[in-house]
């Protein structure tokens, strides 16, 4: 495999907030055309190596290479390759979906007529075209969370990052957006998501990696990883891996995020 | 074309492109406008018609005048001029704040954009409520009868010096509200902005302070600003006060500038 086929790049990534370690030498590589789950219990780190690999926080120790540019030396180089929709809304609420969008799409430099389709294109692919004239504040969860991945599309970025994507979306709302990072994929972009569902795991994922303490604790295809647990679900991989499940909790990664 | 220059002219499109949306929320949230122009308008009012009668007897000369409150309203007019500022550059600290805890500002700081574009945008907004806000007072003061003496080119200074301040201020209350965390921290930081003007020689001259009082009067940086306005206004030369004035707006700019911007690289590093 080439260099040009790998999307991400992280070895040895290490990070800590006071003396709470966050991540322990994380290494994972995503290969381009692929998508790579995430899973794990709040506190894993999995929004901390999001935010490592989309430049909005440093490492302590380790590099990691995003698009072929390394999240240090050249982050304007990532910047311009990424897209980034994180677990809290990223939207303008009082502005309409199709302004939102369209701040997206002149903050990505795309010519006034080419941003103007661009944006009903998304509007009509989000199933947001009829609501596109009324302020962001005035949409449902499940809108605005297609909203922000719309304005994420914008600039048609090569990876795109998706941090807890469904957290707190209706079922339906949930099975949308699968549809949607389905379409992505088809399109040959790279998808790094994390998410404390394993059924969105086993769904979406050509690779699942198994974030636990800050550890990868396994990495596999959900059959592999199903197949060396013995058991049936990614529940019970992940309970024989870790000796807990991935569902026991602790909320001290959002809270320190916050 | 170089490769700076390029990115100059892209990192004034952004802050343009941040500006019309900063704008629009001005447009869509116009009790805050009204509330930041309220402001000095019900200080204009509340000092002219309740305090002016006793405050302009008060002034130099003031016993022997036969109106006080039209002196006093002439006196405190560049002061509450001054507020206006101070009450726009206020709300940029809030509105900061707001973007910041949420989850907006990360969209802009993983975007390859100027690092000081959407701060930039803040300020450009503020700088057109500021110049709709000084208008609206000074229109009020001139329908309470406040006539300045000044020329033309006075009337250019004094707009010159509001907007300078202005420019200082709102850099200031953009770091104030990055560095606040949050709206309600953000909404009490620049408290002591507010007030700072009552310690100068905005509403009296400041030798009828208590001495210690005084030498902090004289020298903190609203009471220069606040005496090149008034030379300005009455076509006066405002002298050694008129660099002073700028002077300080310079470093709070620079200072400020430097401060948000760093503030701005780490939100949310936490």
């Amino acid at each position: 495999m080439t260099v040009n086929d790998t999307a991400i790049e992280v070895s040895g990534i290490t990070k800590s907030y006071g003396d709470q370690p966050v991540l322990r030498s994380l290494d994972l590589t995503v290969p381009a055309g692929t998508v790579y789950a995430l899973l794990g219990p709040n506190g894993a780190g999995k929004t901390t190596t999001v935010r490592i690999l989309s430049t909005l926080v440093s490492a302590d120790a380790g590099e990691a290479r995003v698009a072929g540019f390394d999240v240090r030396t050249a982050p304007d180089g990532v910047r311009r390759a990424i897209g980034v929709t994180g677990q809290f809304s990223a939207i303008d609420e009082l502005l309409t979906g199709r302004e939102n969008l369209r701040l997206m799409a002149d903050l990505a430099h795309l010519r006034a007529s080419e941003a103007g389709a661009r944006v009903d294109e998304l509007l009509a692919r989000f199933g947001l075209a009829e609501a596109a004239d009324r302020r962001a504040a005035t949409y449902s969860g499940g809108m605005k969370r297609r909203l922000d991945l719309a304005m994420t599309l914008v600039s048609r970025p090569r990876v795109i990052f998706l941090d807890e994507p469904t957290t707190g979306l209706d079922p339906r709302s949930r099975r949308d957006l699968w549809q949607i990072v389905r379409e992505l994929v088809a399109d040959g972009v790279t998808i790094l998501l994390t998410t404390q569902y394993l059924e969105e795991a086993d769904r979406l994922a050509d690779t699942v990696g198994l974030l636990d303490g800050g550890r990868l604790v396994a990495e596999g295809t959900p059959a592999e990883l199903k197949a060396r647990a013995g058991g049936e679900t990614l529940d019970d991989v992940f309970l024989a891996l870790t000796g807990h499940a991935a569902t026991t909790t602790d909320d001290n990664e959002t809270e320190t995020l916050r | 074309m170089t490769t700076m220059s390029t990115s100059l002219t892209e990192g004034a499109r952004d802050s343009a492109t941040l500006l019309r949306r900063n704008l629009k929320h001005l447009v869509r949230y116009p009790s805050l406008t009204l509330t930041i122009i309220g402001m000095p308008v019900v200080f204009l009012l509340l000092f002219v018609f309740v305090f002016g009668g006793t405050m302009g007897a008060g002034l130099p000369g003031g016993s022997a005048t036969a109106h006080p409150r039209a002196d006093y309203l002439h006196y405190i007019t560049p002061a509450i001029l001054v507020m206006t500022v101070v009450s726009v550059a206020n709300s940029t600290a809030i509105l900061v704040a707001k973007d910041s805890t949420e989850g907006i500002i990360d969209r802009f700081r993983t975007l390859p954009i100027a690092r000081s574009a959407p701060l930039t945008g803040h300020v450009l907004a503020a700088m057109a409520q500021t110049v709709l806000g000084l208008l609206v007072v000074l229109a009020i003061a001139l329908a309470l009868g406040y006539r300045s003496g000044g020329s033309l080119a006075g009337w250019a200074g004094a707009a010159g010096m509001l907007l300078l301040m202005g420019w200082a201020v709102t850099w200031l209350c953009v770091a104030l509200g990055l560095a606040s965390g949050s709206v309600e921290a953000a909404s009490n930081a620049p408290m002591p902005l507010i007030l700072l003007p009552f310690l100068s020689s905005a509403f009296v001259p400041t030798d009828s302070m208590p001495t210690g009082l005084a030498w902090i009067a004289e020298h903190q940086p609203f009471t220069p600003v606040i005496e090149t306005l008034r030379a300005c206004l009455e076509g006066s030369d405002p002298g050694s006060d008129a660099w002073w004035a700028i002077g300080w707006c310079v470093l709070v700019t620079v200072l400020c500038f430097r401060w948000a911007s760093r503030l701005f690289g780490q939100v949310g590093k936490g």
